[in-house]
């Protein structure tokens, strides 16, 4: 019964958003003010039918209700509860329901909180969101249906990918989605603005703190991603370069750009064209990977069950959402007015330099991953574009990123003192420096990881201190030092908290990429192993069952000099209904540096077992890095005059010129 | 066409405000270009290899196994009999696998076509009760079964998700793996041509 009503809602939902689609878009042109208000019910409507669908499809999984076809192929009766909740996103038709839910829960919130917007602007805006929905939910009703129904039902399930079957992932992808969803809140409202034909700074402050919160969830949920690659797939690394990592990756780049280029939109009236026009890369990019990842176009361990007509599906979307908007942008565009100029060496200056290199830096990535399909269609090569590729392209063109990141929230707006600047950035340059100077001497090799920890140490030191002159610490009475601190908005901690957490993350990758070392060995009860100057001796093996899987457990000595440090135990697990391994291992953290063991195969010659041990230099500092970076967004996004409505006065005098704009277009 | 005529101001105003238009068509023609190089490779991704993963034993041999029979039934299922049949396909199913169920009709339609070659079935990790009667209600299309108990054989056969189904030639080579449900579409567009070219 529940698969039956929540197939109802969703198609519930579908007419809901096919009139939120048309009616408001069609009352702003008409200047129709009832039919603009039926934005906000259709999608108060929208929100319930797709929740109701969401909980139909949870009650199945929770009761295990094999009837339904997609839980037969995603649950198993034995499964812990907490994976039968997160199995309805692990498999493509639940995680399109998360999707538009997502979605609706955006367009909730701007009708919640947006009424200070233009209503022209926001009947607009929504009715983009209700048109981007209705894909989606004809999507989900049309090919990947999550309650077809199955009979005869099985007596069980198939149960999860026990991959899947993890803390970490369990809420990886609504965080992804929550990103990828998100950004089609700064498209709307581009759209919503080339349609209008205008873009201004009160546009800008509307988009930016959507764009920051879909830039927070991207970060957390690749973060998370990386994290559970690190620990659950036993090869030691976090970064594979992978095709879906990259396809989230992309967005992530864009969002970055999008948030710097809306704050020169928003304080200096500029870079206006160009804000829309990542705005609309940053949302076609999020469905480029959908469609990448379901299309079955790429195969890669994170590929959902995949399907051409599904792939085709989404290409016809993606071709009508991408295309219709750039053609939209290519049309309307030239005609918004150009705002403040300025010089190359400003404030300005710097965060365009930054948004062409981060542009730039996605487009490699985007060539690296095309490349292979592109070669595929043309002669039928199959080749892959591996780290190699990223390293020699991607790498190099964020040193510069980085460099200009610590001197950028220095430089005034407009036209910038720069000998000035660079006076103020002398302790980062002695930081930077002395680390490649220290790092060359200590390690000597190849240049290329200390000038990465070198530019870490240079924009670390330069947030440092342009947060310390931003409170004249040392420099006035640590009183007014003080008084400054309480007085400082809190986007500017998020600004410093973000660029010192992007150092900390580059010191993380730079030297767990390059100072990793590794020995693989086969040990037997007794044996030991050595690796970076730590002893691992096997003590035991033994095995214990899970709910749903059996493992092995081995339980290993980690010594240094002779003394115990810790005792470790890294599983290998069997999940008998999927037939699948799993590795789980056993991570001892410094917080300098990880101390990693995965077990590997059973040896039946030596009666041993093989044993892969990693000594991962700094590579907790990437997780603590991307936290920093997280928080950094959410300091900013807490600031009063980024708060939505806080300047209600001042945007109350925009709706008006806005109307008054309006009406002489018409 | 070497002898221009001087461009007037109006003239070299409207060449400015032309090329300051080529910039903002340019995104959607890069655009354009990217689909159309998807739309190629989605048409021969639905063409030649859907849900072609490649499995470690794809072009090698089939590997040496004896398997007994599902309860009920007379004989198991060893390689060599694979090896006689000549062109022939293996399909893993299980009777706890929901998609099996979906693909199942569409073996018992091919087992009854005149030109059919010898389907062969793995019974994967079954409950010896639950296979029969799963065969028993909805017809067995498979001309020998052996039941894999344990698994052993699966992995032997690097079988990642059930259902799956592998193509031998002539030789006892395995040289197509399919993961998945077994569609009509696939069954035509990619299982058929290939027998028939490993028949010819």
């Amino acid at each position: 019964m529940s698969a039956e009503l929540g197939n109802y809602a969703l198609i519930l939902a579908l007419v809901m958003a096919i009139a939120q689609g048309i009616l408001p878009l069609v009352g702003a042109a008409r200047r129709n003010d009832n039919l603009m208000a039926l934005a906000a019910p259709t999608v108060i409507g929208q929100f319930v039918f797709i929740s109701m669908a969401f909980a139909c499809l949870m009650y199945a999984y929770v009761v295990s209700d094999f009837s339904v076809m997609n839980v037969a192929a995603n649950s198993h009766s034995d499964k812990p509860l907490l994976y039968k909740f997160t199995a309805v996103w692990g498999n493509h038709e639940g995680s399109m329901v998360l999707w538009v839910w997502i979605l609706s829960v955006y367009g909730l919130a701007v009708a919640a909180f947006g009424r200070n917007l233009p209503p022209a602007l926001k009947a607009r805006a929504l009715s983009i969101q209700g048109l981007i929905s209705v894909g989606f939910l004809l999507f989900s009703i049309g090919t990947s249906n999550p309650f077809e129904r199955l009979d005869p039902a099985p007596i069980n399930g198939n149960d999860l990918n026990p991959l899947l079957q993890d803390p970490g992932l369990a809420f990886h992808p609504p965080l992804l989605y929550f990103g990828y969803v998100g950004l089609s809140m700064p498209f709307s409202f581009a759209i919503a603005a080339l349609i209008e034909g205008r873009v201004d700074p009160a546009w800008a402050r509307w988009v930016r703190p959507w764009t920051l919160v879909s830039w927070m969830a991207l970060t957390a949920g690749i973060t998370l991603g990386s994290w559970w690659a690190y620990y659950e797939l036993g090869w030691g690394g976090f970064w594979f370069w992978d095709p879906v990592e990259n396809a989230s990756f992309m967005p992530w780049l864009m969002a970055t750009a999008l948030l710097h280029s809306a704050l020169v939109a928003e304080k200096r009236d500029a870079l206006k064209s160009w804000t829309v026009l990542l705005a609309i890369l940053a949302f076609s990019l999020s469905l480029l990977g959908t469609f990448l990842v379901r299309s079955g176009v790429l195969t890669s361990v994170h590929s959902f069950a995949s399907d051409p007509a599904r792939g085709a599906y989404i290409l016809g979307f993606l071709i009508f959402v991408g295309g219709g908007s750039l053609a939209l942008y290519a049309w309307r565009a030239p005609s918004l007015k150009a705002g403040g100029t300025f010089k190359p060496i400003s404030r300005e200056g710097a965060l365009l330099f930054n948004n062409l290199l981060l542009v730039v830096g996605c487009a490699t990535v985007f060539v690296g991953e095309l490349y292979p399909i592109v070669l595929d269609a043309i002669n039928g090569a199959k080749v892959s574009v591996g780290p190699p590729f990223y390293e020699k392209t991607f790498v190099p063109l964020m040193a510069p990123l980085l460099l200009v990141a610590a001197a950028g929230p220095m430089l005034a707006w407009k036209r910038a003192d720069w000998p000035g600047v660079v006076q103020r950035l002398r302790l980062a340059f002695v930081a930077l420096a002395a680390v490649i100077a220290l790092v060359y001497a200590l390690h000597g090799g190849p240049i290329g990881p200390a000038i990465g920890l070198g530019i870490a140490a240079w924009l670390f030191t330069g947030a440092a201190v342009e947060f310390a002159d931003r409170i004249k610490l040392f420099r006035a009475p640590m009183r007014e030092s003080l008084t400054r601190l309480a007085g400082l908005p809190r986007s500017a901690f998020g600004t410093t908290l973000a660029h010192m957490g992007m150092a900390v993350l580059v010191v993380g990758s730079v030297a767990g990429t390059a100072w990793r070392t590794e020995t693989i060995a086969v040990m037997r009860p007794g044996d030991q192993a050595e690796l970076a100057g730590y002893t691992v001796i096997l003590n035991t093996i033994g095995e214990s069952k899970g709910p749903n899987y059996t493992a092995q457990i081995a339980e290993m000595r980690l010594e240094r000099d002779g003394e115990l440090r810790d005792l470790m135990y890294p599983e290998k697990r069997f999940y008998p209904v999927q037939g699948t391994q799993t590795t789980e291992a056993a991570i001892r953290t410094t917080w300098f540096a990880d101390f990693y063991i995965a077990l590997g195969d059973p040896d039946e010659a030596s009666g041993g077992i093989g044993v892969r041990l990693y000594h991962n230099p700094f590579v907790p500092w990437i997780w603590i890095g991307a936290s920093m970076l997280v928080l950094g967004g959410g300091f900013s996004l807490s600031d009063r005059r980024l708060r939505v409505g806080a300047p209600a006065r001042r945007r109350v005098a925009k709706t008006q010129a806005v109307s008054a704009s309006e009406s002489s277009n018409a | 066409m070497s002898d221009l005529p001087e461009p007037s101001e109006a003239a070299t105003d409207m060449r400015r405000s032309l090329v300051k238009r080529l910039w903002f068509v340019l995104p959607v023609l890069v655009f354009v270009v990217i689909a159309v190089v998807l739309a190629v490779t989605l048409g021969r991704q639905s063409n030649e290899h859907a849900r072609d993963l490649p499995s470690a034993l794809v072009d090698k041999p089939l590997p040496a196994f004896n398997l007994p029979p599902v309860e009920g039934y007379e004989a198991g299922l060893s390689d060599a009999d694979i090896k006689a049949a000549g062109v022939s396909l293996l399909n893993v199913f299980a009777s706890w696998c929901g998609p099996c169920r979906v693909e199942h009709p569409i073996w018992m339609d091919y087992a009854k076509q005149p030109d059919a070659v010898p389907l062969f079935g793995l019974n994967y990790k079954d409950q010896p009760e639950n296979a029969s009667s799963w065969l028993k209600k909805l017809g067995d299309p498979y001309r020998k079964i052996g039941a894999d108990l344990n698994g052993r054989v699966g992995i032997d056969f690097g079988v990642y998700g059930v259902p799956e189904t592998f193509i031998i030639d002539k030789t006892g080579r395995i040289v197509f793996k399919h993961v998945g449900v077994m569609t009509r579409k696939d069954l035509d567009e990619t299982i058929l041509p290939l027998i028939a070219r490993l028949k010819g």
